[in-house]
């Protein structure tokens, strides 16, 4: 037993070595949270991330033929040390060379400081939407394809009072997320001369919502305004408020928009409305039929996490190396003008482009356009709730 | 009618929701309790088990949909649930024999059993998630209020609404039934007696040869209906979702702990009062007070004692309280 056991060690330590020698493969880390309170958003994230990853290394054109592999890490969206110690995994045990995540803003954050940074591995975060890691010392390593909440604040202000509601309650979900979306609201609401009645936050998750609820309902306003999650706690307040009759119209931030809401709530959801990142680039309905055709659905962020995922490896073929400090100062080359346009499945034209010493503009599926610390500019779908249909009203 | 309206305020907000929580809690707390009695260990892995058996009531919800078989105004997972029933039943007994047997046939300390079912909770969390996806799951379907809150104004001409799903209707009577059933089999029949016996005292019960192996075979299927019932009233209720059941493990734990952990009344007076705190302490009693009081004395303030974030706490700061001045709670535990 010891020996076979050995033996098989020295084998796999063998092999192990045999692999780096001969550099043939990379690994990308995907850390996302595919257990816990994003679990059925990170259901399409995960998989939209492999299909750009397994696009790029199925078309022989990466670096020399160089082969990619995904390894994926779990960051339970909520769980700071969990997401630390599988980002950690990914970096020295699997020796990943970047990494597509985190999702969750909290934790996306911890492992940027914690892991990223002292490793030097670039992170593309697809969904990390908190104002705060625009700021965040990052070394450069960090970018992320969704925008920031500061912008979706100003959103929200404006299609409120674009509605003539003046009067709004506020609930989040408590976290990073919730929390750095819900003040930039407030502070924009407010400065467009809104009042907010009262801004609570609610816990994802939670068995029962009637005491939330009833302190919404006692502050009153036109509207709620749910900055949550969309079969988390988020829908569980709106599930509750249209219950007792507390509420009537609802604001769905973009955690909160998404086909499962109006299916679950029924015609009662009607007249409410909301936004979330979008584009009526023929990117995204690209990326729609790929999504299809892979098997799982083009759901929100999902082609944020096949452009995140995208964005790293054909700026590692841009600087000609799969190193962390070399790609790093590559995404934005990539990303923006000039340079030929790139859509979802069309990477291969793009390393093409770049091996032979061209410029892109990596568009993908959510129109990426990288603006400051390198972060999405956001492009936004305004949607509304109709005959228990979510449609798409305009773009912003 | 002023007072009137405050009233149906507190009922709309307060009693009716407050009560359904209550109901689900004390179901799921009974579930608790009873293998706490018999098995004396504390299950972690229950809230998984009423996840379990409210999963199967779904997949056989699915089946009947698709026959288009129905017993509308009520939901059709209601007959799927004896069917959920039979599976979660099948599913703890073979648990029993795979995992827990193995440590009661060596008297193993009670610790050991409580880790035991921690591993199980985490494995059955994987298999439902790889069975049914960890996607949420709308169970409901039927006449989804018995009366809305805009009929009740136009109906009394009163401001405040008051609603009444349902599924709060069925869950409390659902929860009626269920508990009338248990004391009736605890205390009437001798299966449940020799139960009792066994919880009091193991060695008497023993000599008085009452079989263990039945006794904790009834236990097991006694919780597998509870628990499975529990799930899906839960389910029915909000929506059916793998991941809420861990966190529900919290609150149904301080139900039976607070009620005293081993009494089924316990169980059940705990569900209501953790229920009930939950929601009264974090209300906003600004409306409330406006109904009551004259003009001149409103004010902007919400009125409201804590924020909801502290609502966990509430939960907590009783289960600390009744801890100190009588461990065995409310109801003296540890005995059935």
């Amino acid at each position: 037993m010891k020996k076979t056991l050995i033996a098989a060690m020295a084998s796999t330590i063998l092999a192990g070595s045999v692999l780096t020698a001969t550099a043939e493969e990379i690994k990308i880390g995907v850390l996302l949270g595919f257990t816990g309170a994003l679990e059925s958003l990170v259901a399409d994230m995960g998989p939209g991330a492999e299909l750009a990853i397994k696009e790029i290394s199925d078309s022989g054109l990466f670096l020399d033929g160089t082969t990619v592999k995904a390894i994926r890490g779990d960051t339970t969206c909520t769980d700071a040390a969990i997401a630390t110690a599988a980002a950690e995994k990914l970096v020295t045990a699997d020796g990943v060379k970047a990494i597509v995540g985190g999702d969750c803003s909290g934790v996306t954050g911890a492992a940027l400081q914690n892991v990223a940074r002292p490793n030097g591995i670039v992170m593309i975060s697809p969904s990390a939407t908190s104002p705060g890691l625009t700021t965040a010392e990052d070394d450069g390593l960090f970018f992320r394809t969704a925008p920031s909440d500061a912008r979706q604040g100003k959103i929200v202000a404006d299609i409120l009072m674009g509605k003539g509601v003046k009067k709004i309650a506020l609930t989040y979900t408590n976290n990073d997320y919730g929390k750095g979306l819900s003040d930039s609201i407030e502070a924009n609401f407010k400065a467009a001369g809104g009042t907010v009645t009262i801004k609570s936050a609610h816990e994802d998750g939670k068995g029962d919502y009637s005491a939330e609820v009833g302190a919404l309902a006692a502050a009153g306003g036109d509207v709620l305004v749910v900055a949550g999650y969309l079969d988390q706690g988020g829908k569980g307040i709106i599930q509750s408020a249209i219950d007792t009759g507390a509420f009537e119209t609802f604001y769905l931030p973009d955690g909160m928009v998404g086909d499962a809401l109006p299916a679950a709530i029924g015609e009662d959801l009607n007249g409410s409305y909301g936004a979330a990142p979008g584009t009526d680039s023929p990117g995204a309905a690209k990326f729609a039929k790929m999504a299809t055709a892979a098997g799982f659905k083009a759901g929100p962020f999902a082609p944020e996490s096949y452009d995140a995922a995208a964005l790293i490896l054909l700026a590692m073929q841009a600087a000609g190396s799969s190193e962390s400090s070399k790609l790093k100062d590559k995404v934005f080359m990539v990303a923006n003008a000039p340079g030929e346009k790139i859509y979802p499945g069309e990477l291969s034209k793009a390393l093409k482009i770049l091996s032979d010493g061209g410029d892109i503009d990596y568009e993908g599926g959510s129109a990426v356009e990288l603006i400051g610390p390198g972060e999405s500019a956001g492009n936004y779908r305004e949607i509304a709730i109709e005959n228990g249909k979510l449609i798409t009203v305009g773009y912003r | 009618m002023d007072i009137l309206n405050s009233l149906v305020l507190l009922a709309n907000y307060i009693f009716v929701p407050g009560l359904t929580y209550g109901c689900q809690l004390a179901l799921g707390a009974l579930g608790i309790t009873l293998v706490y009695g018999i098995l004396r260990f504390s299950n972690f892995a229950h809230g998984e088990t009423m996840s379990f058996g409210a999963m199967f009531s779904i997949l056989f919800m699915w089946l009947f949909q698709s026959w288009g078989i129905s017993i509308a105004p009520l939901p059709t997972v209601l007959i799927a649930l004896p069917f959920g029933i039979l599976c979660t039943i099948a599913w703890v007994l073979f648990c029993d024999k795979a995992i827990y047997k193995f440590y009661r046939t060596k008297k193993a300390p009670p610790v050991i059993f409580l880790i035991a079912s921690t591993g199980l909770m985490f494995l059955m969390a994987g298999v439902i998630r790889f069975i049914i996806g960890p996607r949420d799951q709308t169970v409901s379907d039927g006449a989804r209020f018995i009366m809305r809150a805009r009929e009740f104004k136009e109906m009394t001409g009163l401001d405040e609404g008051l609603a009444i799903k349902t599924s709060q209707a069925i869950t409390v009577i659902a929860t009626i039934i269920i508990v009338t059933l248990l004391f009736w089999f605890l205390n009437k029949t001798l299966t449940g007696k020799s139960m009792r016996a066994y919880s009091d005292n193991e060695d008497l019960a023993l000599l008085s040869g009452i079989n263990p192996d039945r006794v904790v075979m009834y236990a097991w299927v006694i919780t597998a209906i509870i628990a499975t019932v529990a799930g899906t009233l839960y389910g029915l209720d909000k929506s059916y979702k793998p991941f809420t059941f861990l966190q529900l493990l919290l609150p149904i734990f301080a139900a039976a702990i607070v009620g005293g952990i081993g009494n089924p009344l316990g169980a059940v007076v705990g569900g209501f009062v953790i229920a009930f705190s939950e929601i009264t302490v974090t209300y906003a009693y600004k409306k409330f007070y406006a109904y009551l009081t004259p003009e001149s004395w409103h004010s902007d303030g919400l009125l409201q004692l804590l924020s909801t974030d502290y609502k966990f706490a509430v939960s907590f700061v009783i289960l600390v309280v009744v801890l100190l001045i009588k461990p065995t709670g409310i109801f003296k535990g540890q005995s059935l």
